[in-house]
């Protein structure tokens, strides 16, 4: 890979009261490729995530984006095109629909009903925007999660273990929804997951977190079989 | 020999603090030359130094010649002890004193005024100080009621904030259902007593009124005139302390700072 990173982190670090979360971490992302973190529980990874989504500061190191130190870029455009989708879907109360408009509404753009539709038809529910959000099961809200994610049309997509709080029938349909719109090409993607096979499914690249630092990068399996052979 | 120009006491002195100002500035004039560097501090000095000493000559003038004008001190004390209490309230939330201070001085002071200027609050101390501390213990209260709900609400709503801001929220936006929460929790009491007013009490100053001997009718708008005031003055106070606090809740690059221990 020659070209340069669609986004790299730059010795990206967050201490908090003399612990770091997450400590020196230099990851690089191209276009159109997903780079999965893995690693043990506590390692770090929701909170590099938020890092790259700047919700919480670095108190080192920095985000590039498109080569644009991101703390230059005003906040709400940079989550906007670095868009994330958390574990919980956090649906806001209401319908499906309203969901779905919320972020483009944000900066004064109204989603007309046939793309709300199509977004919902994306993640394989038509039909589903007058739906009241508390009446959808888990692997359905994490579905709406995801299309109120794409509504903003990001670039990269930042997926914090999308599927662990589902149980596995849910789990296998959103690994295949999430396939599916990876294999568009559309998006580079971070995921980050304690599900090996999820990841050497999903992945091209792999990075291994402990403690707080990447202590390997490289091709899925490589990384999977020293992650291995260490647990 | 200034006294065989200046018989008025207060020009005179006026007079007298501007020569000696003018000395001073000669010191200006001086550290200048001498390049000692000085001359913007001493300058600001000089300036603050006017400003707050006739200030405070206007303030005891007041108290001196007017004792009404003792009232509204003691009021502004009493708004200082009120922010006070609330801000004890408003624990775990950033800069809390001055937010309730803002508050309640903007909801309750306005309110006065008005209600001094339409003369339903005669001006004298016996009406001032009764009337308007009821008003600003009023605002106080519901400012701790809404600080107290509004940090329940964000705080049981971290990961909706987290969401919204992810989507690209404003962090006005994101809070904006719990901005909405704290407020109408905080009226729910006033509204209510306004609601059920005359049909489940009597409220102490109309009570006060007849007891006195007024015209019932009289007393009755006047209850009516003080609880319009006390929801005013409580909406206020509420929505300008929870607007104040939700920007303060967010880093400026909008991140949200109140989020409990972990998550
Ligand atoms: N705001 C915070 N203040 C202090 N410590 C925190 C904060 N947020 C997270 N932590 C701690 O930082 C460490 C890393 O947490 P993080 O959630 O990033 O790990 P993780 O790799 O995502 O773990 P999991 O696989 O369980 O989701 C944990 O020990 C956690 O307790
Ligand atoms: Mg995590």
């Amino acid at each position: 890979m020659s070209e340069e990173p669609l986004l790299y982190t730059e010795r990206l670090s967050r201490r908090v009261k003399e612990r770091f979360l997450v400590e020196d971490v230099n990851l690089s992302l191209y276009a159109q490729e997903v780079l999965a973190v893995v690693g043990p529980s506590g390692a770090g990874k929701s909170s590099l995530l938020r890092l790259i989504n700047r919700l919480d500061e670095p108190t080192h190191g920095t985000v590039y984006f498109h080569g644009r130190d991101y703390r230059e870029i005003p906040p709400r455009e940079l989550r906007r095109r670095v868009g994330m989708v958390m574990q919980f879907p956090y649906l806001f109360p209401g319908t499906v629909a309203e969901n779905i408009r919320f972020g483009p509404r944000q900066r004064g753009v109204e989603l007309s009903d046939a793309d709300v539709e199509a977004l919902l038809e994306r993640v394989g529910l038509p039909g589903y925007g007058d739906r009241d959000v508390s009446q959808l099961s888990g692997g359905e809200a994490q579905r709406v999660s995801l299309a109120r994610t794409l509504a903003n049309e990001p670039e990269v997509l930042l997926l914090d273990e999308p599927t662990s709080a589902l149980d596995e029938a849910a789990k296998a349909g959103i690994e295949a929804l999430l396939r599916e719109i990876l294999a568009t090409g559309e998006f580079a993607a971070i995921l980050v997951t304690h599900d090996l096979a999820q990841a050497g499914r999903l992945a091209t690249r792999m990075a291994l977190m402990e403690e707080g630092r990447i202590t390997r990068t490289g091709r899925t399996e490589e990384v999977l079989h020293a992650y291995q052979i260490l647990s | 020999m200034l006294t065989r120009y200046f018989h008025d006491p207060i020009t005179l002195a006026a007079v007298q603090a501007l020569i000696a100002g003018s000395l001073a500035f000669f010191v200006v004039f001086l550290s200048y030359k001498l390049q000692l560097r000085m001359e913007r501090d001493i300058s600001i000095a000089l300036v603050r130094g006017l400003i707050q000493v006739v200030i405070v000559g206007m303030v005891l003038l007041l108290i001196f010649q007017e004792p009404v004008a003792i009232g509204f001190v003691i009021l502004a004390a009493m708004m200082i002890a009120a922010a006070q209490t609330s801000a004890k309230r408003a624990r775990g939330l950033p800069d809390a004193f001055r937010v309730s201070l803002y508050s309640i001085v903007i909801g309750s002071g306005s309110v006065l005024l008005v209600a001094v200027a339409i003369g339903v609050i005669e001006l004298k101390l016996s009406a001032l100080i009764p009337v308007g501390s009821m008003l600003l213990a009023n605002g106080m209260n519901t400012a701790s009621l809404a600080f107290n709900r509004f940090r329940g609400e964000v705080l049981a709503h971290v990961g909706h904030i987290d969401a919204a801001l992810s989507l690209g929220a404003s962090p006005r936006a994101a809070v904006m259902p719990y901005i909405r929460a704290a407020i109408l929790a905080s009226l729910i009491p006033r509204v209510d007593s306004l609601r059920s007013l005359g049909i489940v009490w009597i409220p102490g100053v109309m009570t006060g009124m007849l007891l006195g001997g007024s015209h019932p009718v009289r007393a009755a708008l006047y209850q009516f005139v003080i609880m319009s005031m006390i929801l005013t003055v409580s909406a206020l106070t509420s929505i300008l302390a929870v607007l104040l606090m939700s920007r303060r809740i967010f880093t400026p690059a909008e991140q949200l700072i109140l989020r409990g221990g972990q998550e």
